[in-house]
C-alpha cells in the first residue's frame, strides 16, 4: 500500500482549480495501487490553513500547510525545496503536480533535487503492474506516446481538466510544516501578478470556450465573440495566432501549438480556417462547433457541427438564442 | 556577455506522422527537421542580448545526432559565434537524462544567461530548462515572454493562467523563452556563408540514466466528420436544439 504526493496550487489565497484535481489524481493513483493515502502540500501566505478543508473533501488524508509571508507570491525555489523534502520524507510512491504555467515550472526543479524522473503533462493516468502509465501528448497533439514509470517516486504533472475534481470526503488531518527554504532567501522573485481579464474564467479552466480568428476582421469586433462567451455564462474568450500577431488580443489568449492547450466540454471557432497549429491546441475539445463562410474550412473537418455564412450575421443570432436557451432552464 | 542558447532539432509537424515498428517510436521515413520554434525565439533572445552587450559571445548549444549539425548551422547563420554538438546515437524521451548532458557542458562554460526553449514540440516535455538550472545552482525563469537584462540583473514576464507575473532575478541565470517574446530573424545570405567557417565541435554526451520509458506510441483517434448544420443564422435554431439535445453542452 502506496502512499501519494499532490502539490496543490494556489494564489492569493484561494486553492486553484488544478489544485483540486492534483488531489483527485493523487487520490486516483492512491486507490489502484492497494489504497494508500494522499498526502497534499498546500503552501502561501497566512491564512492560507482555511483551504485545508477543501482538500480534505477531494480526498486528502493529510494536508500538510505551509504558511509564510513570502509565499504570498509564487516562490519556485523555497516550495520546491519544501516539495522535495517533503517527498523525501514521506517515500511516495508517486508525487502529483498540475501542468499549470507554474507546476510546469515547478515539477522539473523538484525532479532534479530527488533525482526522480518526471511524466509531464498527463491526459490520463493508469497503474500497470508495477509501473505508473501516463498518457502524453506530443508532436503537436498528433501523437500520443504512453511514458512508463517504475521507480519511486514518480513525478508526474497532470494537464487541467484531466482528471476532474471528485467529491471524496476524507477525515483529512491538517499538519503545519515550515518552508526547507527560505521564500526571502530566493534569488528569483515574483514582484507582481498582473491578473488579466479580473473576475473572468481563465481558459484552462473553462468549460466553454468561444475563440475567434482573423475572419472577424477588426479588433472591435470581438465584442461580438464577447457577447456570445458572456451568454453562456462559463466561457472563457480565446484567439489565433493570426489574431494575436495583430494585437488584436494579447498573446496569452492564443490557442494552439504555441499559445494554449486546451479541451472545454464546448470549442465554439468563429471565424477561424483551422490551420493544424491552431488545431494542437483545441482538437481534444469534447464538442467542436465552427462558423466560417468557406464551406472548405479546415476547421470543419473536426467541428461536431458546423454552419456556413457570415459571423456578423450568425453570432448575434446564436447569442440572443443561447441567452433565450439559458433563461428557459 | 557569454551567452549559450540550448537547441533542438525536431521534426517540422506539418505532416501526418506515422508510428515507427518498434510501436513506441516516430516512424522518421519523409520527416523534414528544423529548429523547435521555442528555441528558434531562444536564438534570436540571445542574439539581441549580445547587440546590445557587445562585444559578447553566443554559443548555441543542442544534444542529438550528428544529423543535428545542420540546426546548430542555422542558429550559426543567424549569427551565433560557435556551435556544440553534444552527440547520442539517440535521443532518450526523459528529460532528466539530456539535462544532465546539458548540464555537464554548461556547468565551467561562465555563461551570464543560457537560453532555452520553454519547450519542445516534439517530446513536449517543458523540463529540461529548470532541470539543467536545478542541476547548476543557477536561477531560472521559465516560459518568459518579456525579458530585460542590464546590470547584472534581469526582469521577464511569464504568462501563468489568468495572468502575467513580473519577476526579477539576478545573473548569471537560465531563461526559458515563450512566443511572443521577438520574431525570429531569417539567416542572410551573407551569414550563411559566414557560418560555413564558424567552429563547430562535437563530443559525446554524457547523458544521464533514463527513469521514464516510452511504452509505446499511438496516433490519437480521429474526430468522426461533423455535420454542417445549415447556412446563415437559419440554422441557429437547430444548432443551439442539437447543443441541448445531443451534445448537452447547454
Ligand atoms: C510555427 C508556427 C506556430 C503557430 N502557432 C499557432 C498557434 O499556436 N495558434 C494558432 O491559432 N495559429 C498558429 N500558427 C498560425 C496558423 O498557421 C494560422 O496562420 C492561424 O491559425 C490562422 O488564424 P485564423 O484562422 O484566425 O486566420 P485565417 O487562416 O486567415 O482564417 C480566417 C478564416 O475566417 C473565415 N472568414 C473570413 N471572414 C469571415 C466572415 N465574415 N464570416 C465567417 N468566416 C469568415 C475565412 O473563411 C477563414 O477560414 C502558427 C504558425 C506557425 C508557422
Amino acid at each position: 500500500m502506496a502512499n501519494v504526493f499532490a502539490f496543490v496550487e494556489s494564489r492569493g489565497g484561494d486553492v486553484r482549480k488544478a489544485g483540486l484535481e492534483a488531489v483527485s489524481a493523487a487520490r486516483q493513483i492512491a486507490d489502484q495501487t492497494g489504497g494508500g493515502e494522499v498526502h497534499a502540500l498546500l503552501a502561501g501566505a497566512p491564512g492560507i490553513a482555511a483551504q485545508a478543508s477543501r482538500l480534505a473533501e477531494v480526498g486528502a488524508d493529510v494536508v500538510y500547510v505551509v504558511e509564510h509571508a513570502g509565499l504570498a507570491q509564487y516562490d519556485a525555489e523555497s516550495l520546491a525545496a519544501t516539495a522535495a523534502e517533503r517527498i523525501r520524507a514521506g517515500g511516495y510512491r508517486a508525487a502529483v503536480f498540475s501542468a499549470t504555467a507554474q507546476g510546469k515550472d515547478l515539477s522539473p526543479r523538484v525532479a532534479a533535487k530527488l533525482r526522480a524522473p518526471l511524466a509531464p503533462d498527463a491526459t490520463a493516468i493508469a497503474v500497470e503492474g508495477d509501473a505508473i502509465v501516463v498518457r502524453h501528448p506530443m508532436y503537436t497533439g498528433k501523437v500520443i506516446g504512453a511514458l512508463a514509470i517504475t521507480a519511486s517516486p514518480a513525478l508526474l504533472s497532470v494537464r487541467l481538466g484531466a482528471v476532474p475534481a471528485q467529491p471524496n470526503a476524507k477525515a483529512g488531518r491538517v499538519e503545519t510544516i515550515q518552508p526547507a527554504a527560505d521564500p526571502g532567501a530566493s534569488k528569483v522573485r515574483v514582484v507582481e501578478l498582473r491578473e488579466g481579464n479580473k473576475g473572468k474564467i481563465d481558459l484552462g479552466e473553462a468549460a466553454v470556450i468561444v475563440a475567434g480568428g482573423r475572419g472577424l476582421k477588426a479588433p472591435e469586433n470581438f465584442k461580438l465573440v464577447e457577447e456570445l462567451a458572456d451568454s453562456f455564462g462559463n466561457a472563457a474568450v480565446g484567439a489565433t495566432r493570426a489574431v494575436t500577431d495583430e494585437g488584436w488580443r494579447p498573446h496569452s489568449d492564443q490557442i494552439g501549438q504555441t499559445g494554449r492547450v486546451v479541451s472545454p466540454e464546448l470549442y465554439v471557432a468563429v471565424g477561424i480556417s483551422g490551420a493544424i497549429q491552431h488545431l494542437a491546441g483545441m482538437r481534444t475539445s469534447k464538442t467542436i462547433v465552427a462558423i466560417n463562410k468557406d464551406k472548405e474550412a479546415p476547421i470543419f473537418k473536426v467541428a461536431d457541427y458546423g454552419i456556413v455564412g457570415d459571423v456578423f450575421e450568425i453570432v448575434p443570432a446564436l447569442t440572443q438564442a443561447v441567452r433565450a436557451a439559458k433563461a428557459a432552464h | 556577455m557569454k551567452i549559450a542558447v540550448c537547441i533542438k532539432r525536431v521534426p517540422v509537424m506539418e505532416v501526418k506522422f506515422a508510428i515507427g515498428k518498434d510501436g513506441a517510436s516516430v516512424d522518421e521515413t519523409g520527416l523534414k527537421y528544423d529548429v523547435n520554434d521555442f528555441d528558434l525565439w531562444a536564438v534570436e533572445a540571445a542574439l539581441q542580448l549580445n547587440e546590445k552587450n557587445a562585444p559578447g559571445e553566443v554559443t548555441v548549444i543542442s544534444l542529438g545526432t550528428d544529423a543535428a549539425q545542420e540546426q546548430i548551422r542555422k542558429a550559426l547563420s543567424m549569427g551565433a559565434d560557435k556551435g556544440v554538438l553534444l552527440k547520442a546515437d539517440r535521443l532518450p524521451g526523459d528529460a532528466f537524462a539530456v539535462a544532465e548532458a546539458l548540464a555537464a557542458e554548461l556547468k565551467d562554460g561562465g555563461y551570464d544567461v543560457i537560453f532555452f526553449g520553454k519547450k519542445s514540440i516534439d517530446a513536449d516535455n517543458s523540463a529540461t530548462g529548470a532541470m539543467v538550472g536545478e542541476l547548476l545552482g543557477l536561477p531560472v525563469v521559465t516560459g518568459v515572454s518579456k525579458l530585460e537584462i542590464a546590470g547584472g540583473k534581469g526582469t521577464a514576464h511569464r504568462a501563468v493562467e489568468g495572468g502575467i507575473e513580473v519577476l526579477e532575478f539576478p545573473l548569471p541565470a537560465i531563461v526559458t523563452v515563450d512566443e511572443g517574446l521577438n520574431k525570429e530573424r531569417l539567416p542572410s545570405l551573407k551569414g550563411i556563408m559566414a557560418a560555413k567557417k564558424k567552429p563547430l565541435e562535437s563530443r559525446p554526451a554524457q547523458l544521464g540514466t533514463a527513469g521514464v520509458t516510452v511504452q509505446k506510441m499511438e496516433l490519437p483517434p480521429e474526430r468522426a466528420a461533423g455535420r454542417i448544420v445549415g447556412e446563415g443564422a437559419a440554422a441557429v435554431p437547430e444548432l443551439v436544439r442539437l447543443l441541448q439535445s445531443e451534445a448537452k453542452v447547454l
